[in-house]
C-alpha cells in the first residue's frame, strides 16, 4: 500500500501531553510540516510561550527557546535582529499574546520586524485553569466569569489581530480554524505563507488559529469544534484580515 | 589613548570594547548617557534597539544571548525593578548578559538624586528563585570602563547575568579615562565559543534554551548545578580595595562613590593623627568577606564603620563577614542625602571617644 501520510522529521515521535482533543497538538504538528516543507529546519529557531504549549519544544525537532510569559516577541525581535539569516517564529496563546504580553506584541509588529506568529486563540487561559482570556466571548462562561463574560465588567472580546492590521510595519494576517479538515489545510497554508514572508524578508506576518481547549469550554472533542463553526467565528470571522 | 568621559559613557564604550553587539534599553535618568552612547556608537554589525519598557528590553537581552552574543541593557533603579523576572530567567537559563543599575533614590518613583539603596534587590538575586548575580561596584570612571568588561568576561566565564552597580554620583562624572585598544583585541579573541547558543540545528542536535524544569527532581538538580556554580565564584571572584587597614583601629567600609568620600574622610583623619583604615568592597556578590577576616595585623579588633548611601544594606553583608567578633557601627542617609567627609569624621571621633 502506498504511504501518502507520515510523520515529517521537524516532529518528534512522541505522544502528545495534551488533553484529548486539543487543538495545540494539531498546530505544532502543521509549523513543524511548514518548517519541513519549505527546508528550513536547520536554520529555524522557535520561541515557546508561558501557557500549555511551554514546552512546545519538546515536540520540535529543532532550535528552540523559552520566553518569560507574553514576551516571546521581544525575545524573537533580538534573535532575528542576530541572526537575520535564521528564520524565527514565536507561538503564543491569547493570554500571552494578547493580555500580559500586548505591548511586546504591538511594538514588535509596529516595528515590522521580519518575524512569523503563530497565535493560537482558544478563548481561555488553558494552562491555569480556565480563566477569562481577552479573547473570552461575551456570555461564555470561565473560572473567573461564573456568569459568563458580561461587557461592564469584563469588556470585550479583544480582537488584537485587526489592530495589528492596522500597523505599516505588518505584512500579514489572516485568521484560520481548526474545526474542520478543511479548516486545517487552510491553517497550514496561512502559516506556510507567515514563514515565506520571512523568508521573503517582507515583515511581521501573524496567524490567529481558533483553537479548541474542550476541558475549558466544558464540551466534548467534537462538540468543540462544532463550537468553533458555530459560535466563535461568529466573533472572529476567518480569513485575511491584511 | 586618554579620553574624558562619564561614569555612564565609559560604562557604554567599556561594553563596546568588551565586544558587546547587543544593547536594549528603555530611558531613564540618571543613565540616558548609556543609551545614547550606545546609539551612537554601537558598530556597524551590533544591534542598538530602543525598547518599549524595560521588560522588552531586559527579554530583547535573553533572547540576543541565547542567540549567542555578547548583550547588555542598562537603566536605574525603577527600571531594574521591572527587570527582575527577566534577570531570573536569565540566571534559569544559564545565559550571561550585562546589566547595568545606575541607583537613584527610591522607594517608587523617590527622585534622581544618587543613592545605593538597590544594594539588597542587587545582592540577593532581585528576582524569584535561588540565584545570584555577580554585582560589580565602580568607584570611579576608569573603573566603570574596566569592569564593565571585566562583567562581560566573567557573564561569559560562568553564564551567569552581571550587574554593575553604581550610582548617579558616578554616572554623571566625567573623569580621564586610559583607554587600552590592544587588550581590547585580546579580550575579542578570547572570546569564549557558545556550543548552547541557538543558531540553527544545521550539522548538530537542536539546542533548547529554558528554565522549566517539570520533570521530578529536574529542577532540583538544575538549581544544584547553579548552587556549585555560585560556590566557586564565591571562591574564585571576591574583589575588594584594602587601604591602611593594617594599623587601622577604625575601618571604613564604602563602595562605590562612596568610598571614594570616605577615602577622602580617611585621609583626612590619618592627617590629624588617627589610624583608620578603608576596606572597599569591588564584588557586592560575592561579598569580599576575606577582607573581613584578617583585616589588621596590628590591631587585633578594629572597629568597622559602613557607610551607604542607604539606611544599612551592606551593612548586614559586614556583620555576617565579621560573624560578631568585632563592632560594626554605621552612618548613612539616603533619599538624595549623601554622607558627607566632615559628617564621617565626625562619626569616627565620636566612636573612638
Ligand atoms: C508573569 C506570569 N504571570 C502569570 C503566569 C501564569 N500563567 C501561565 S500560563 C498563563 C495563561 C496562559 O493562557 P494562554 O496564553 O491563553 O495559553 P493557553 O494555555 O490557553 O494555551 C498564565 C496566566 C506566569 N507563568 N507568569
Ligand atoms: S487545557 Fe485546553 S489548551 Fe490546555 S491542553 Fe487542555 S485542551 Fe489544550
Ligand atoms: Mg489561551
Amino acid at each position: 500500500m502506498k504511504k501518502t501520510f507520515k510523520r515529517c522529521q521537524s516532529l518528534y515521535d512522541l505522544p502528545a501531553h495534551y488533553c484529548p482533543g486539543c487543538g495545540h497538538g494539531i498546530a505544532h504538528r502543521l509549523v513543524a510540516e511548514v518548517v519541513q516543507e519549505l527546508g528550513i529546519r536547520e536554520k529555524t529557531i522557535g520561541i515557546a510561550p508561558v501557557g500549555c504549549a511551554v514546552m512546545a519544544y519538546d515536540y520540535w525537532n529543532f532550535d528552540c527557546s523559552e520566553a518569560a510569559h507574553g514576551r516571546a516577541l521581544a525575545v524573537a525581535t533580538a534573535i532575528k535582529r542576530v541572526h537575520p539569516q535564521n528564520i524565527v517564529f514565536t507561538y503564543q496563546g491569547d493570554g500571552d499574546l494578547a493580555a500580559i504580553g500586548t505591548n511586546e506584541t504591538i511594538h514588535a509588529a509596529n516595528r515590522g520586524e521580519n518575524l512569523s506568529v503563530v497565535f493560537i486563540n482558544n478563548a481561555v487561559y488553558g494552562m491555569t485553569g480556565g480563566q477569562l482570556a481577552p479573547t473570552t466571548l461575551l456570555g461564555q462562561k470561565t473560572s473567573t466569569s461564573i456568569e459568563g463574560r458580561e461587557k461592564k465588567a469584563h469588556g470585550y472580546p479583544l480582537k488584537i489581530s485587526e489592530m495589528l492590521a492596522l500597523l505599516p510595519g505588518v505584512c500579514y494576517i489572516e485568521r484560520v480554524s481548526l474545526h474542520s479538515p478543511p479548516e486545517v489545510l487552510k491553517a497550514k497554508r496561512a502559516i506556510k505563507q507567515a514563514f515565506k514572508n520571512q523568508i521573503n524578508n517582507l515583515g511581521f506576518s501573524l496567524v490567529e488559529i481558533l483553537s479548541p481547549c474542550p476541558t475549558y469550554w466544558g464540551l466534548a472533542p467534537k462538540e468543540s469544534l462544532d463550537w468553533i463553526r458555530d459560535v466563535m467565528q461568529k466573533e472572529f470571522p476567518l480569513g485575511r484580515i491584511k | 589613548m586618554k579620553i574624558l568621559l562619564s561614569g555612564n559613557e565609559a560604562i557604554a564604550q567599556g561594553a563596546i570594547q568588551a565586544g558587546c553587539s547587543f544593547y536594549a534599553g528603555y530611558p531613564i535618568t540618571p543613565q540616558n548617557e548609556i543609551i545614547a552612547y550606545m546609539a551612537k556608537h554601537m558598530p556597524q554589525k551590533g544591534v542598538f534597539i530602543q525598547a518599549e519598557s524595560e521588560l522588552a528590553a531586559i527579554n530583547m537581552v535573553y533572547g540576543a544571548s541565547a542567540a549567542g552574543v555578547r548583550a547588555m541593557t542598562s537603566s536605574s533603579s525603577p527600571g531594574i525593578s521591572l527587570k527582575q523576572e527577566g534577570i531570573s530567567y536569565i540566571a534559569g537559563a544559564r545565559l550571561p548578559a550585562v546589566i547595568v543599575n545606575i541607583m537613584r533614590g527610591g522607594p517608587g518613583l523617590g527622585n534622581i538624586a544618587p543613592a545605593q539603596s538597590d544594594y539588597f534587590q542587587a545582592t540577593r538575586g532581585g528576582g524569584h528563585g535561588d540565584y545570584h548575580l555577580i554585582v560589580l561596584a565602580p568607584a570611579c570612571v576608569q573603573e566603570a570602563y574596566e569592569l564593565t568588561q571585566t562583567g562581560f568576561d566573567l557573564a561569559d566565564k560562568y553564564r551567569t547575568p552581571v550587574m554593575i552597580l553604581g550610582d548617579g554620583i558616578l554616572g554623571q562624572m566625567m573623569e580621564p579615562v586610559v583607554i587600552r585598544r590592544q587588550k581590547t583585541e585580546d579580550r575579542r579573541q578570547k572570546q569564549p565559543i557558545k556550543p548552547w547558543a541557538l543558531t540553527g540545528c544545521k550539522g548538530r542536535k537542536p539546542n533548547i534554551v529554558k528554565s522549566f524544569f517539570l520533570r521530578e527532581g529536574a529542577l532540583e538538580e538544575a538549581n544544584l548545578k547553579l548552587q556549585r556554580k555560585y560556590e566557586i565564584i564565591r571562591k574564585k571572584e571576591e574583589r575588594y580595595e584594602n587601604l591602611f587597614s593594617s594599623d587601622a583601629k577604625i575601618i571604613l567600609v564604602a563602595y562605590g562613590t562612596m568610598a571614594r568620600i570616605a577615602k577622602s574622610a580617611m585621609l583626612e583623619l590619618r592627617k590629624e593623627g588617627y589610624k583608620i583604615g578603608l576596606i572597599r568592597p569591588i564584588s557586592l556578590w560575592p561579598f569580599p568577606v576575606n577582607a573581613f577576616r584578617h583585616p589588621s595585623s596590628v590591631i587585633r579588633h578594629p572597629s568597622f564603620l559602613v557607610i551607604e548611601m542607604s539606611y544599612g544594606q551592606m551593612l548586614e553583608d559586614v556583620r555576617l563577614a565579621v560573624g560578631g567578633r568585632q563592632q560594626v557601627e554605621f552612618f548613612g542617609r539616603s533619599g538624595g542625602g549623601v554622607p558627607t567627609e566632615s559628617q564621617i569624621m565626625n562619626k569616627v571621633k565620636k566612636i573612638l571617644s
